[in-house]
């Protein structure tokens, strides 16, 4: 079946949508009349559905981190007070130090907000909308309206999130995992009253969106593509939300099975996590139940979710790199099924998470295997990814930057992962700042970096304009800079043994000497903060003020999102869909700096 | 390298479908997968919870009541019934893809009608079931049960796994009769006549079958096993 005649076999459901979008098959543009509510808000083109989860994510992102400065400002200066914090957080922070209570919420939130809502919505949601349809050569998703409808399940999930901030009780504060028995039991503390029932509402909520949003993915992906767009012709970012989305489609319904069990431990008075329990010096009558049962449905879910986060970053990263280089990307079959083995052996790792629960140490063995096995395809990637900048003539924007600084930061947090894939040493590791260093900086700074990287060089077709440069190259130096200052000193803190999750460890003589440490890390993530605002400055100052583009390929790439006007309307391209020859990475070939993938191979080219 | 690749595959050029199957189909297989793992992953629970159990209830005594008959001992005779009324609309609804596809209006019609019945006797069906083993004082966080050996109920993971996953599969039966409606609506409106084709009957025919099929399991677990 054609694009067009996919497009136009809508079924019953999406019978509003059907005129919204047939341009194609009499080649010429249409000027549908869109009202304010239809062209911005409840929009069914993919590309202003990309813009709402980017903004989102966007808004998300700067309330996920002002959680970490607030909860820092405890760690760096536990003596001190901020009268500031008492006017905004209230008696959370009364006298102006905030309470347990509220330390621990704002790191359950925190970890939440970034790992979810920014970089699996924000990340995902963003670039898989936005590159998709316009890299395989297609007028839009598969489904516009299963697509919108996945924006605003999104939207529904952040508000419930949202809400759960100013419930009395507070938000859920047992840790971004939730653990039961104490996510399970709201007498346990005041974390898990209200403020957890909204959390599991909202992320049960959330798993509808990703659901909705990773089968058109994978349905345009696989059925969309426009003619000649082979599977082995597609850039690599498309190779990459293609198996973002797989990941998700199967291993997001398994946290969903898990939180249905945990309401019902919750509210129906079952035992499916919870057995011999004391609450507060009384003897509960559950009987029969496994905690650890639900560590092995939230962890099926939560390993996978980590290459949700990373697997578009690297997509991300290698078709900017390949661009910026002007050099073919290295290996790119290599890359494709290093992706590949990456999401298979993802589904088979999970329990590395749990080395320490009790975990028969035999069948630790084979997951320890199996994760150090992941450091293969990880370690080509890598190595691709430098083999392609290798005496690359390199265009340094700050697209480029931040791709680089992706394999900078993905190298050394990825091999810290060799250290705590070892059940042995984990022993030693687990819990400490060790592992809050190793996974901040290979998932939430690496993925962060191929997200700033996208918006770089993107921003162009998202908004005709180009984001400040000079910004842009401040905003990557300091972040870069800062976030090895930030996260490297904690694996010395990890190795002495210094725990995560404490509030306070002024009384803990052997962690005195981290003192100064820890008021350095603060006062760094403070630096770090602020400039991430010079970014939001940009983002939004340029949407409005940034410098007009003047061609429709600025960076002079070869794919298919450059083919289109410079601010494409809904369908893409005005005419019919142009047809592909050949593979995203013909760069410098032949005496060509350049060869875009609609141009037809001429039978006097090289191969390669 | 790419040529050798793409002459050899002609179905996976582009333009087309690779599996010559509309998208809309394509979803709804992908749905079934991901819903398979959240079936899957709610009856692994299960398992892993009842071998690890001391002992269990012996579902010929559970389940051992038929309506109307009293204090009758008919082990698993309604369940049974249950599970032949919906693997027959599972039957009907083959039967109404097949006419679907011969652009049979009316006997889509019919057999859609039959499909919807079947899913609505089934869910009845399971009301009585649950309305009786509540009687009885079975429920979420309460096991009356003895188990097989004897021995008085040492935990309510029995109730508790029993009621949440046949509820979430009923559920799935619920969803399924409402989706047949929809679908009946626009047979008989007319709408798939004047598509030129019947690809909804078809779609909701894959979540129907999936559903049955996950009652298979269901039916194995909770009353066979």
């Amino acid at each position: 079946m054609s694009n067009e005649a996919t497009l136009h076999n809508q079924d019953l459901m999406h019978h509003g949508v059907e005129h919204g979008h047939g341009n194609g098959h009499d080649g010429h543009d249409h000027h549908h009349e869109e009202t304010f509510i239809s062209k911005y808000v409840f929009s069914m083109d993919h590309k202003m559905i990309a813009k709402q989860f980017l903004i989102t994510g966007i808004i998300w992102a700067i309330i996920g981190a002002f959680f970490s400065v607030l909860f820092r400002l405890q760690l760096g200066y536990p003596d001190a007070t901020f009268p500031w914090l008492e006017s905004i957080l209230g008696h959370w922070a009364e006298g102006g130090r905030i309470t347990a209570e509220a330390y621990y919420a704002l790191v359950t939130m925190h970890g939440t907000i970034l790992v979810f809502f920014v970089l699996t919505a924000g990340l995902s949601g963003t670039f898989s909308n936005l590159l998709i349809p316009l890299q395989v050569g297609a007028r839009d998703m598969a489904s516009p309206f299963m697509n919108m409808l996945s924006y605003w399940f999104f939207f529904l999930a952040s508000c419930l999130m949202m809400s759960s901030l100013f419930v009395q009780t507070g938000p859920a504060s047992g840790g971004w995992t939730s653990y039961p028995p104490l996510s399970a039991l709201g007498d346990a503390s005041i974390g898990s009253k209200i403020g957890m029932d909204l959390w599991l509402m909202s992320m049960a909520i959330f798993v509808v969106s990703s659901l909705l949003g990773s089968l058109n993915y994978i349905s345009t992906i696989l059925n969309m593509r426009t003619k000649g767009m082979s599977m082995t012709k597609m850039p690599l970012t498309i190779w990459a939300f293609f198996f973002t989305a797989v990941l998700g489609v199967l291993s997001f319904p398994v946290l969903l099975s898990g939180f249905v069990l945990l309401l019902f431990d919750r509210h129906g008075g079952t035992s499916f996590y919870l057995s011999e329990i004391f609450v507060a010096g009384k003897v509960l009558p559950n009987e029969g139940g496994s905690a650890i049962l639900y560590q092995h449905l939230f962890w099926f879910l939560g390993h996978p979710e980590v290459y949700i986060i990373i697997l578009p970053a690297m997509g991300i990263v290698s078709e900017i790199l390949a661009v910026s280089s002007r050099k073919p990307i290295f290996g790119y079959l290599a890359m494709v099924g290093s992706i590949f083995a990456i999401t298979l052996l993802a589904f088979l790792v999970w329990a590395h998470h749990m080395f320490v629960t009790g975990l028969n140490p035999f069948l630790g063995a084979f997951f320890v295997l199996l994760t150090l096995l992941i450091a293969v395809p990880s370690a080509i990637k890598v190595f691709n990814w430098i083999t392609t900048i290798w005496r690359g003539n390199i265009r340094f924007t700050p697209a480029s930057l931040f791709s680089i600084g992706f394999v900078s930061t993905f190298i050394s947090g990825g091999l810290t992962g060799i250290w705590l894939g070892n059940s042995a040493i984990d022993i030693h590791l687990h819990d400490t700042m060790f592992v809050i260093a190793h996974f901040h900086i290979v998932m939430g700074v690496s993925a962060f970096f191929g997200m700033f990287a996208g918006i770089y060089h993107w921003f162009p077709k998202l908004y005709g304009r180009y984001m400040n440069q000079t910004l842009g190259f401040i905003h990557f130096w300091i972040t870069l800079v800062g976030a090895y200052l930030i996260f490297w000193p904690m694996h010395y803190m990890g190795m002495a043994g210094m725990p995560r999750r404490y509030f306070d460890y002024s009384n803990w003589q052997s962690f005195n000497m981290f003192g100064g440490l820890n008021e350095f890390i603060s006062f760094v993530v403070i630096i770090v903060f602020a400039t991430q605002l010079l970014f939001v400055f940009n983002f939004f100052y340029s949407i409005f003020k940034g410098r007009k583009l003047t061609t429709p390929n600025p960076w002079e790439a070869t794919t298919l999102e450059w083919t289109t006007p410079i601010n494409p309307g809904h369908g893409n391209w005005p005419g019919e869909i142009p047809e592909v020859h050949r593979w995203a990475y013909d760069y410098s070939k032949d005496g060509k700096d350049f060869i875009p993938q609609t141009v037809p191979v001429s039978p006097d080219e090289s191969k390669h | 390298m790419d040529n050798a690749v793409t002459a050899k595959k002609k179905w996976w050029s582009g333009g087309h479908s690779p599996f010559s199957v509309s998208y809309g189909k394509l979803m709804m297989w992908y749905f079934l997968i991901s819903d398979a793992f959240t079936f899957g992953a709610l009856l692994i629970s299960y398992g892993t919870q009842r071998f690890m159990a001391q002992a269990w209830p012996d579902p010929n005594v559970v389940f051992h009541s038929f309506p109307l008959m009293g204090h009758a001992n008919l082990p698993l005779v309604f369940v049974s019934l249950m599970t032949f009324i919906l693997i027959m609309s599972s039957v009907t609804m083959v039967l109404a893809v097949h006419a679907g596809h011969h652009m049979d209006q009316k006997a889509t019609a019919r057999w859609l009608i039959l499909t919807i019945i079947g899913g609505i006797m089934f869910l009845s069906c399971q009301a009585w079931e649950w309305t009786h083993l509540h009687e009885v004082g079975a429920w979420w966080g309460r096991n009356p049960f003895p188990n097989h050996d004897g021995s008085a109920p040492l935990s309510t993971n029995f109730t508790d796994f029993f009621f949440t996953i046949t509820g979430f599969h009923g559920l799935h039966v619920t969803s399924g009769v409402v989706l047949n409606i929809i679908v009946l609506i626009n047979v008989l409106k007319g709408t798939y006549q004047h598509r030129g084709h019947y690809e909804m009957v078809e779609k909701v025919g894959l979540y129907w079958h999936f559903v049955d099929l996950v009652w298979v399991f269901v039916f194995t677990c909770f009353y066979l096993l």
